[in-house]
């Protein structure tokens, strides 16, 4: 097959031929970045409940040590990336579009770097697929390809669905990143490994490895790899590169010809997809204990004096990582998180760098064009071409200026995957982009304003039912007490004793339905979080 | 699938320089061949094009820099200078021009916001209300040739007669007579006029394309205008900055419903040839139809949007009471495209059929 395209791939509509730029990272070795002083570690690295501290300020910790446990279904939790002392838990910025800050925990090396006691699982096969979910659970993995979705909820098939196809996602199709591709070259078996185990878990029948055919060396590497593992049910694809073929609709479109329905997920279609670099961070947890605890991330961009990728400890300050690869060269520059499509502009440098931080791109003007808009939008529909979900980015954009949130809706807002293609080809050099998480942080808003209002619409009316109740009911008790005091009989205490027993129950069951109410709203914030 | 480098978009100042480099060829053989008054035209639109824009940009409060120096009112002011007659008293070309821009654009938003292609608007304007002006065309000649030089056409243009009749004036005849007497000596009809005035008088197709002014397809002259039109719209292609949905759509149909008549009856109706080279059809085509702001915006509503205009053409060459129909059907259209959009969504991916 080598590095041909099989003909049973499938083309994803619109996308762009990007020039790549990953040479420029790729001629250097992965190198383990030194140990930073301090470390602050975001209580929320992943998509979900942010987690919740189990260490005190002045605790002494060793690399490994669970620092703060998950809390909820949806979340993951942190551990000590070195060993030393907790110094601090504040609010400290971290990297958000936003520029907000969160809660931190502030965690001083003692420079020894010494791992806390490990028990290795070499033999996972022997593991029950749930033991596995929580080895990976409880070691705080989540989606490196940037999502950083708990990865253990994405490894449970459930009773009902069978898993076909497990997916690793290696395109890496953003210009500039490769630390995907650098992590295939050089440590393959990890990977291989690591999808063999998710595989146990998942029951997957077969194992497709994507990767863009501009990996050459990674293709080749993680060929090898699957043939001295002796892996048959693993392949590895060469897919063509086209922007966004990474995206996880797209990835999984040209290797099974399957669609994903929208608002669904793989998982109804039978297909799992993993990044290659999760799989990695599995097979360390389970054959080696390590927790995630650092990982690859690349320093590229035309002003980047090293372009270069480097090892790093999760929460090690992003200036220090910079300074590590020798920092800019002088030319004027952006320092973006991420690449140039997905990325967004970091405007300080004292952030730590999170589990999902994939690239730190020093972008010149040419590498990532930041240009004002320039015009109006004139329907050019350069944008619907490009489209990979086949959406109409002029109407959705018309429909956002407009702020008509029912409209943009209609024309399927929610299965923008915000790519970026659309702006990128603007002659007005609308940030198209921006205004769909515009729209959609609105309609978010929104719905839950309205769920709030129906709840306090609904405890208004209990009220209202309640007081009136009560009133017939002082109205019986007295007609009653009356009866009694009149020479009463068995019968109306019964009565009494029933009615009592009757509003005590009424009240019992209106408690239950309010905790109903609370939960199901829990529950779709967390699917709006998801499908973010 | 074109290959986009990371800084490669294209301004819309660009797109509209580009379109307007496309017409370029079209407009100086229509200068070659009718002469001066087409320079003069160009002029008077474009300046007044710009002054248009900037008067409504200022009483809009808005930015000023970039809607102006976009480009696109210059490349209206072109677009209509090449539907309009070589020879015009200037203030129907500034009324025109100032219509297209203020009624047509300015007045909705401004660029990206008409949904009326402002230089068919300009046009309509102008053939509606001034049809004796807007149907006086000169023959096509050459500059060199015995047509008006630089003098007499601005002499024309601003003071409405030629300056060596101003001696038949100062003689007692009104200025109106004199200059009707003197310009009607280089004034001729164009080829769909003379098709429907002769059709008119019950003359056959056959003899009617027989008369000098018919070249080997249309009307000669106008042959190599529509050619010129014709590769400047295939760059336009090759350069990406339309797609051809619309334009083939648009002859296609054109030349579909004008083959059905022709066979029908020859000797009543032209053959489909003649109906793509002469008049609008080319130019509308890959020009006007091709405008995004105005037409439809899905490709598959592009198709529906050119077959229409070129359906409609025919219809108003044929039947209708003007002898050239696109410009009248590019209005309808456009006045059907939010429509057609609506209805020709794509099938968004991960949905079920559309």
């Amino acid at each position: 097959m080598n590095q041909s395209t099989p003909p049973r791939l499938k083309r994803f509509p619109g996308g762009l031929l990007l020039t790549g730029y990953k040479a420029l990272s790729t001629s250097r070795p992965v190198r383990q970045a030194a140990l930073p002083k301090r470390l602050y570690l975001p209580l929320q690295q992943h998509i979900g409940a942010p987690a919740t501290p189990v260490v005190q300020v002045g605790d002494r910790v060793l690399k490994g040590d669970l620092l703060a446990s998950p809390d909820g279904f949806v979340s993951a939790p942190i551990h000590a990336s070195t060993s030393g002392m907790v110094i601090a838990i504040e609010e400290h910025p971290v990297p958000h579009p936003s520029g907000l800050k969160a809660l931190c925990i502030v965690l001083e090396s003692d420079g020894e770097d010494r791992w806390r006691e490990r028990h290795p699982h070499p033999d996972f096969d022997t593991l029950d697929p749930s033991e596995l979910r929580n080895i990976i659970r409880d070691a705080g993995i989540v989606g490196l390809g940037g999502a950083g979705f708990p990865a253990f909820i994405k490894l449970n098939p459930g009773a009902r669905t069978s898993i076909d196809t497990l997916i690793l996602n290696g395109a890496e199709c953003e210009p500039f990143i490769s630390c995907d591709d650098m992590l295939m070259r050089e440590r393959a078996d990890e990977v291989v490994l690591g999808a063999r185990i998710m595989r146990h878990a998942l029951h997957a029948k077969h194992c497709l490895i994507g990767i863009e055919d501009n990996k050459p060396e990674a293709i080749a590497a993680m060929r090898a790899a699957l043939q001295r593992l002796n892996q048959p049910e693993m392949e590895v694809i060469a897919i063509p590169t086209r922007y966004p073929t990474g995206g996880e609709k797209q990835l999984i479109h040209v290797l099974t010809g399957k669609e994903i329905p929208s608002q669904g997920l793989p998982i109804d279609i039978g297909v799992v997809c993993h990044n290659v670099a999760t799989a990695a961070s599995v097979y360390r947890a389970v054959e080696k204990d390590e927790p995630l605890i650092s990982r690859i991330v690349t320093i590229s961009g035309h002003a980047a004096a090293q372009a270069q990728n480097l090892e790093v400890l999760i929460g090690t300050p992003i200036n220090e990582v910079l300074a590590e690869a020798g920092g800019d060269n002088g030319q004027p520059h952006r320092l973006l998180l991420g690449g140039p499509m997905m990325g967004f502009e970091l405007k300080q440098r004292e952030l730590p760098l999170t589990k999902t931080a994939n690239c730190l791109l020093l972008a010149t003007a040419q590498d990532a064009p930041h240009a004002p808009a320039l015009s109006e939008c004139i329907r050019c529909g350069q944008c619907a071409q490009v489209c990979p979900m086949r959406l109409l980015p002029q109407q959705l954009y018309w429909h956002a200026r407009a702020k008509d949130f029912d409209k943009i809706q209609d024309y399927d807002l929610f299965d923008c995957i915000e790519c970026g293609c659309c702006s990128h080809v603007c002659p007005a050099q609308l940030p198209l982009v921006s205004f769909y998480r515009f729209a959609k942080t609105h309609i978010w808003a929104q719905e839950r304003e309205k769920q709030l209002a129906d709840q306090a619409r609904e405890r208004h009316e209990f009220r209202l039912f309640r007081q009136e109740r009560e009133k017939a009911e002082k109205a019986e008790r007295h007609k009653a007490k009356a009866a009694v005091a009149k020479g009463g009989d068995d019968d109306a205490k019964k009565a009494a004793i029933k009615a009592a027993m009757d509003r005590a129950k009424a009240k019992k069951t209106a408690a239950s339905e309010a905790t109903d109410a609370a939960s199901a709203e829990a529950s779709t914030d967390d699917a709006h979080k998801e499908s973010s | 699938m074109s290959a986009f480098s990371l800084a490669s978009n294209t301004s819309i100042r660009q797109v509209m320089l580009k379109v307007s480099l496309a017409l370029l060829p079209a407009l100086l053989a229509y200068t070659w061949l009718f002469g001066w008054g087409v320079v003069i035209n160009v002029m008077l639109a474009s300046v007044t094009a710009l002054v248009c824009e900037a008067l409504i940009l200022r009483l809009r409060a808005r930015p000023f820099a970039t809607p102006f120096g976009d480009g696109s009112a210059v490349l209206t002011a072109l677009l209509l200078c090449m539907a309009l007659p070589p020879l015009l008293p200037w203030w129907v070309v500034v009324v025109g021009t100032a219509f297209a821009i203020v009624l047509g654009k300015q007045i909705y938003g401004g660029l990206g916001f008409n949904p009326f292609n402002p230089a068919m608007v300009g046009y309509v304007v102008l053939l509606i209300s001034f049809p004796r002006e807007m149907s006086q065309w000169l023959a096509p000649g050459g500059i060199g040739a015995d047509g008006l030089n630089l003098m007499q056409s601005l002499s024309y243009v601003f003071a409405g007669q030629l300056p060596e009749l101003a001696a038949t004036v100062n003689s007692g005849a009104t200025p109106q007579v004199a200059a009707a007497v003197g310009i009607d000596a280089y004034t001729m009809a164009t080829p769909l006029d003379t098709l429907k005035i002769g059709l008119g008088l019950g003359e056959e197709i056959g003899e009617i394309m027989s008369w000098p002014m018919f070249g080997y397809l249309g009307g000669s002259g106008w042959e190599i205008i529509n050619g010129l039109i014709l590769l400047g719209g295939l760059w336009m292609l090759v350069a990406r900055l339309i797609t051809w949905h619309a334009p083939v759509a648009m002859l296609g149909s054109l030349f579909a419903i004008a083959t059905v008549f022709h066979l029908i009856d020859p000797q009543a109706y032209a053959s489909p040839l003649f109906h793509l080279v002469t008049g609008g059809a080319i130019l509308g085509a890959f020009f006007i139809a091709t405008d995004p702001v105005s037409g439809a915006t899905s490709l598959r509503g592009q198709l529906i949007f050119g077959a229409g205009v070129g359906l409609l053409t025919y219809v108003i060459r044929a039947w209708g009471g003007y002898p050239d129909g696109v410009a009248f059907s590019i209005l309808l259209m456009n006045m059907a495209a939010p429509t057609i959009d609506y209805y020709t969504r794509p099938r968004v991916f991960g949905h079920k059929g559309s």
